[in-house]
């Protein structure tokens, strides 16, 4: 049976309340993540994606609506939400802006220490972290100042990891990297779904991230949960992708042109791979 | 700053590149020659640490009204690169001269900021002003031109960027790709010659990219300002006249968009990608498909792909 590791009911929020100006940021989002699974998080800036991150570990509290955490209503009074942001962690857009300690090793033992971690386990969960995102044993002692902007970027995650989430969420993690930096930090993060079992939610403005990364793909719009389903099911959208400011994949656009120009091709694929395996199926197979 | 400048319609087959580069103007805008920097790190005693040559031995020149990409990846040197030109960085070694004059020259330094205005990554970094036309307004305000001609400069940089309409929005209530639209339309204010884009879009949803992309093409297409884009994304260079690339401080590579895109295997090397429908292209190449090296977008795979399956008889 699929397990629920965390329920989001009905969540809804607004800023600016009674301002005169208020904007709903979520309205009556609800949705599940299971264990194990990828999850992408697409929508044009301020449709809420934020927001929406912001309530499943308890940073903030939606207006009504709430969320479960393996069974737990998370804003009850009494519950744990310092061990829940171990639990869920959450690593923010550009990461790296809110790195302060003087070491790599110190910033990455600050998470698990503030969640009360003993500092013999602190330690070990730290030096695991670090060589888990892939860092050198040279930068354990370095401010993390000196770094490169992707070594940064993985000192950040470093320090979530180190709190040994259960549930991993990423606001845009490969945002401003270069190419080959994305691809790596990508993979790195599939590896924890896939090694490690740990659950990702990952939001991206990159569509053929989520196309080759994404086991579901959930789209906001204006607050809105508007689609949750697989990735390939979602890129058939096209039309309403767009007009929320979003877009397909560059193959789903290539695919629908050559299907619409007589191609027997399969226009639902939405990676690299599948496109270059079904038009060469139609150009060098047998003819029908 | 007006039409001054008549360019062929964007098509993208052929010369096109080429062709664009003679309609540019005359004469070199940009140059760079011999350029080094290095980065000194010290420790608390102030010892030299180590040295890092960010660029290295880099000559290269823009002519005025050229669109230029530079693509590198990180740390490659490029934003080291772009912030000589409008004199952030001095030369350790070697000279940028920017419309004649030489960065070195502190009497000057003002001219040449005013000449190549700069637009960074993060628009939220950028906007100062709590209402879109007095943030468009503090540059030229700055640079102490009257209070008439701010105004006008104010309502024609919008209007050029498509944001007059929200000329007394608050910059918080904007999207992405609006706020940088209103950073561009601050650096148009003050009127320069050429536009320094570093990675204007890397904080952007799909149509924020675009439309910012789109924005300083039509600035370089109707008003002739020249354009540096910096960015990481391949397909925002397609239409640039030419394309350098930065490897570990040097430039590695320059030529047309066609020209660079048709070295996937180098650019790969350098860490970097090739527009989705190019690396599609080249895939279907190495798997025997008799393709075009150096294809660009999707148009032009689909047209290559129909042609390719026409003679083969297979649509």
């Amino acid at each position: 049976m699929e397990e629920y590791k965390l329920i989001a009911d009905h969540l809804t929020y607004s800023y600016g309340k009674g301002s005169g100006r208020e904007r709903k940021a979520l309205d009556d989002v609800s949705f599940v993540l299971r264990k194990g699974e990828f999850v992408g998080l697409i929508g044009h800036t301020g449709s809420g994606k934020s927001t929406l991150v912001q309530q499943l570990n308890a940073l903030l509290k939606p207006d009504s609506g709430t969320v479960f955490f393996e069974g737990a209503d998370i804003f009850e009074k009494d519950y744990d939400r310092k061990a829940l942001r171990g639990k869920v962690g959450l690593v923010f857009q550009y990461p790296e802006h809110q790195l302060f300690e003087e070491t790599v090793f110190a910033e990455v033992c600050y998470g698990p220490k503030n969640i009360g971690m003993d500092r013999k386990a602190t330690e070990l969960a730290a030096y695991a972290a670090i060589k888990r995102v892939g860092l050198e044993d040279e930068v354990f002692d370095q401010p993390p100042f000196d770094l490169s902007g992707g070594q940064k970027r993985r000192v950040a995650i470093a320090s979530v990891l180190a709190m040994k989430p259960e549930i991993l969420i990423l606001d845009e993690p490969a945002a401003g990297l270069d190419p080959a930096g994305r691809m790596d930090l990508l993979s790195m993060i599939r590896e924890l779904k896939e090694k490690e079992g740990i659950t990702i939610l990952m939001v991206s403005h990159s569509m053929e991230d989520v196309a080759e990364m994404a086991d579901r793909l959930m789209v906001m719009d204006r607050g809105k949960l508007v689609f949750d389903d697989s990735p390939a099911k979602v890129f058939s959208h096209v039309e309403e992708l767009e007009e929320m400011g979003l877009a397909a994949p560059e193959m789903t656009y290539i695919l629908r042109d050559l299907k619409a120009a007589g191609f027997d091709v399969d226009p639902s694929l939405i990676t690299l791979k599948d496109a270059r395996d079904t038009i060469l199926r139609c150009m060098t197979g047998e003819k029908a | 700053m007006k039409k001054k400048k008549e360019k062929k319609s964007e098509k993208t087959g052929g010369n096109n590149a080429v062709s664009k580069k003679e309609t540019a103007g005359a004469g070199v805008f940009l140059d760079i020659s011999g350029l080094r920097y290095e980065y000194i790190r010290r420790d608390e005693e102030n010892n030299v640490e180590g040295i890092t040559t960010a660029v290295d031995d880099v000559s290269l020149k823009v002519r005025p009204g050229q669109f230029i990409a530079i693509l590198g990846h990180n740390g490659s040197g490029k934003s080291t690169l772009a912030k000589h030109i409008n004199a952030i960085l001095m030369p350790a070694e070697g000279t940028v001269t920017v419309d004649g004059m030489d960065t070195q020259d502190a009497e000057r330094l003002l001219d040449i900021r005013r000449t190549a205005g700069m637009v960074f990554q993060n628009p939220d970094n950028q906007i100062i002003g709590q209402v879109v036309d007095e943030d468009v307004a503090f540059g030229p305000e700055n640079m102490g031109v009257p209070t008439k001609e701010i105004e006008e400069r104010v309502e024609e940089s919008l209007k050029i960027l498509g944001m007059w309409n929200y000329r007394d929005a608050s910059p918080n209530r904007l999207s992405g790709g609006q706020k940088q639209r209103v950073s561009i339309a601050g650096v148009i204010a003050m009127h320069p010659k050429c536009i320094i884009l570093d990675e204007p879009t890397a904080m952007l949803d799909p149509k924020g990219r675009y439309e910012v992309i789109r924005a300083a093409r039509a600035l370089n297409e109707t008003e002739g300002i020249t354009i540096i884009l910096i960015t990481h994304y391949m397909e925002e260079v397609i239409h640039a006249d030419t394309v350098f690339v930065m490897d570990g401080g040097k430039l590695k590579m320059s030529g047309s968009p066609r020209e660079v895109f048709s070295r996937v295997e180098e650019l790969k090397e350098m860490r970097l990608a090739v527009p989705q429908a190019t690396e599609l292209a080249w895939e279907l190449k190495k798997a025997g498909l008799d393709l075009p090296d150096g294809i660009l977008d999707r148009k032009e795979l689909v047209k290559a792909l129909i042609k390719c399956g026409r003679s083969d008889g297979r649509i």
